[in-house]
């Protein structure tokens, strides 16, 4: 039975991840991700596990190195934030297109500038379209599974992408938290080994990342997208199978008391627990409102939120991202094209808060809700709000 | 090695006796690939490839390299091959020589040594890709990386990069009335990479390619980091004639542009004997369009700066030739036996 501790989540994640009987890691420093690098090098120079960990001179090395490892079959992972994550911005959506089963923990940091090292997601948005599988995690205790999960989703052969698990900077890497770590027993009955479609070996030459010709280019894209939408049911079933092995729950759109809820809020990573207690207090008060936890973020879960948002009047997604000039938040706009065919849907509305780590407490959340349950359908005119700008 | 000259026909007399004992005859750098006429850099590719054998993989950069060998559906890549980005060959051959040797350790792949190449050209080398290749290097990684030099971007059409030679003519850096074309020496990568006390550097030309192959077969056996810069004439580029490669990499050395030497362990060593007197830098860059808009008085410059470099080179092989081996190999080993 797996045993009750207390550690700093993002050591945590390198706990977790040493259960999956890692190969090799490529890592480079940067703020607040680097408790995981730091942790996991530590448990390979205590021989805990056998890895090459590679302590390369930039996060473009990390992902082209854990790259090249991947494609001799190893089991590979990384780990960054914000301009790190922007700094492999060039080979990520090549992991995928070579489908590359890599797992990479994103610790959720703004990017610059101003330079900020708090959380925000605007460093994964960024990211949103390099064909990596992309989820969020809520606690330490989520984080650990995503982990694992992350492993066995990547190396799946109905998926072979690259899997990121995202966990909000400070607010979540830096928290000492209590959880459940599993046993290596059970990571290794819930995980098999990987096994590669093709690598790099004298035994059996492949070429891999060939030139394509304008001729099969859409052909590719279409197969990248194929296999990431495909991907979800696998997603699916990997989260049935930790469900009945762990008995912890996961679903691409949680929900947190929804039932008869005229007013949803929707959040995505740590600020989902805040706005529980939020909703808690609303609910005390007699105000119809519920939450959403958006844990999927690609392949996004069009039927799930569609489902998950029936009967309620007002949607209001809290974004920590911009797209300057554009509809809002990333979040936002996502929803909004989701449910834009549904003949009764809640009036989206799209909060901007949390930026930088901007602190957001119950009563923020409970000011949100309240403003959001006063809007009309048909009169909400503004696309989105900076909520909490000081001078306003 | 001057059979043509003893056999006046052209013909090679009991080559297949020989050059079996001399060369792989195996094609790993099949033909069909999509090189210009007289391609010097395909020529070394393929040499490269002879030298190194079956048990090798090779990381490559973006570059005429990888666009000419790997239009999809075909390939030109007998040997396991990858290509990812262009600045990242060095980081991408980390990864695989990483991956090999764990996955060896843990028996899931043959217990047999194969050997993690990297390369890519002057600029994926020596300017976008300098950041991964030092740290490759510095990181200790049993890799060899070779860098097919033809010095500038010829994939992109000819733009200059910091291994143009000062003086020649590019699109980004051309001649003109108010510009000599690129107004900056040619960059000293071996040098560099002597700096990063990597156990083999060297230099090499396609035109003489047992000295290549030979260099790239010691380099395979290091255990450790190698890097070989191996001059690749570019016939487009360099505006020469197509049949001009293999004369124009030999000008380059006779010259003392390129001398061809190496450093094993930090010992500087000649490769190729030269004549007493060098041949004139002017032998070589009358021959090339590049160079065509130079005044006397500016390849007079050229000249004095190579004859500099090039005393300063033979400084280094006097001075390795000084020191006792003994020596050199208690300093060398006091840091390799540390962890």
């Amino acid at each position: 039975m797996a045993k009750r501790i207390g550690m700093e989540v993002a050591m945590a994640v390198a706990e977790a991840v040493a259960l999956c009987r890692l190969d090799m890691a490529a890592v480079y420093p940067i703020t607040p991700n680097t408790h995981v690098a730091e942790h996991l090098s530590d448990i390979v120079a205590e021989g805990r596990i056998d890895a090459e960990f590679l302590t390369v001179e930039s996060e473009h090395s990390a992902m082209s190195a854990v790259m090249g490892a991947s494609a001799t079959g190893a089991r590979t992972f990384t780990a960054t934030s914000s301009q790190g994550l922007m700094y492999m911005a060039e080979v990520l959506p090549i992991a995928s297109a070579m489908r590359l089963p890599i797992v990479m923990s994103v610790a959720n940091r703004a990017i610059s500038g101003p330079l900020n090292i708090w959380n925000d997601h605007s460093d994964i948005m960024y990211q949103r379209d390099a064909g990596w599988i992309s989820i969020f995690g809520e606690n330490g205790q989520e984080m650990i599974d995503l982990a694992i999960q992350a492993f066995k989703i990547a190396e799946h052969k109905d998926v072979l992408l690259p899997v990121n698990f995202n966990m909000d900077g400070f607010q979540l890497t830096h928290m000492v938290e209590p959880f459940e770590m599993p046993e290596q027993s059970e990571v290794d009955k819930f995980l098999p080994e990987y096994v590669p479609y093709a690598t790099l070996h004298p035994d059996r030459p492949v070429t891999m990342g060939a030139l394509g010709m304008p001729e099969i280019f859409n052909e590719a894209m279409q197969g990248k997208d194929a296999a990431m939408v495909n991907s979800k049911k696998v997603i699916l079933e990997v989260w049935k199978e930790w469900e009945r092995m762990f008995g912890r729950k996961y679903e691409p759109v949680a929900s947190y008391r929804t039932e008869d809820a005229e007013v949803l809020l929707l959040t995505m990573g740590s600020m989902g627990e805040t706005a529980e207690v939020a909703v808690d207090e609303l609910r005390k008060k007699g105000k119809a409102v519920g939450l959403l936890k958006l844990k999927l973020w690609r392949p996004f879960p069009f039927e799930e939120l569609k489902q998950a948002v029936k009967g309620a009047k007002v949607l209001a997604v809290l974004d920590r991202a911009v797209s300057f000039g554009g509809p809002g938040g990333p979040v936002g706009s996502e929803v909004r094209s989701a449910l834009y065919g549904e003949a009764d849907r809640p009036a989206v509305l799209d909060y901007l808060i949390g930026l930088g780590g901007r602190d957001m407490s119950v009563e923020d959340f409970i000011a949100i809700a309240e403003k959001a349950s006063l809007a009309d359908k048909k009169k909400t005119k503004e696309l989105y709000e900076f909520y909490g700008v000081r001078g306003k | 090695m001057n059979m043509p000259e003893k056999n006046p026909q052209g013909n090679i007399e009991n080559f297949d006796l020989y050059a079996p004992k001399l060369v792989d005859k195996e094609e790993y750098f099949s033909y069909g690939h999509r090189a210009c006429q007289g391609c010097g850099e395909a020529l070394a590719v393929r040499l490269m490839c002879k030298a190194l054998g079956k048990d090798t993989v090779i990381a490559s950069a973006t570059g005429c390299m990888e666009v000419v060998s790997s239009l999809y559906p075909t390939t030109a890549w007998k040997l396991p091959w990858i290509h990812v980005a262009f600045p990242n060959s060095a980081a991408v051959g980390s990864g695989v020589e990483a991956g090999l040797k764990v996955l060896r350790r843990k028996g899931k792949i043959a217990d047999r040594p194969v050997k993690a190449v990297a390369m890519g050209g002057d600029g994926g080398t020596l300017d976008i890709g300098f950041q991964a290749l030092s740290g490759a290097m510095e990181r200790g990684h049993d890799l060899l990386y070779v860098c097919f030099d033809n010095e500038g971007y010829m994939n992109t059409g000819i733009q200059r990069s910091s291994a143009t030679p000062f003086g020649a003519s590019t699109t980004t850096a051309p001649a003109g009335k108010a510009s000599i074309g690129n107004k900056t020496w040619k960059k000293n990568a071996p040098e560099i990479m002597v700096a990063h006390n990597v156990p083999y550097v060297a230099t090499a030309c396609h035109s003489y390619p047992l000295d290549f192959m030979n260099k790239v077969k010691k380099a395979k056996k290091m255990k450790g980091p190698a890097y070989i810069q191996c001059l690749s004439v570019c016939p487009t580029g360099w505006r020469i004639n197509s049949e001009a490669s293999i004369k124009m990499g030999r000008l380059a050395v006779e010259t003392g542009i390129f001398p061809l030497y190496e450093v094993e362990n930090g010992k500087y060593r000649m490769t190729m004997e030269l004549p007493e007197k060098l041949r004139p830098v002017e032998d070589y860059m009358k021959l090339q369009g590049r160079f065509r808009h130079l005044r006397p008085d500016q390849i007079k410059l050229i000249q004095d700066r190579v004859n500099l470099e090039f005393r300063l080179l033979m400084n280094k092989v006097e001075h390795s030739l000084s020191w006792l081996d003994k020596d050199w190999e208690i300093s060398r080993g006091q840091t390799s036996s540390i962890g």
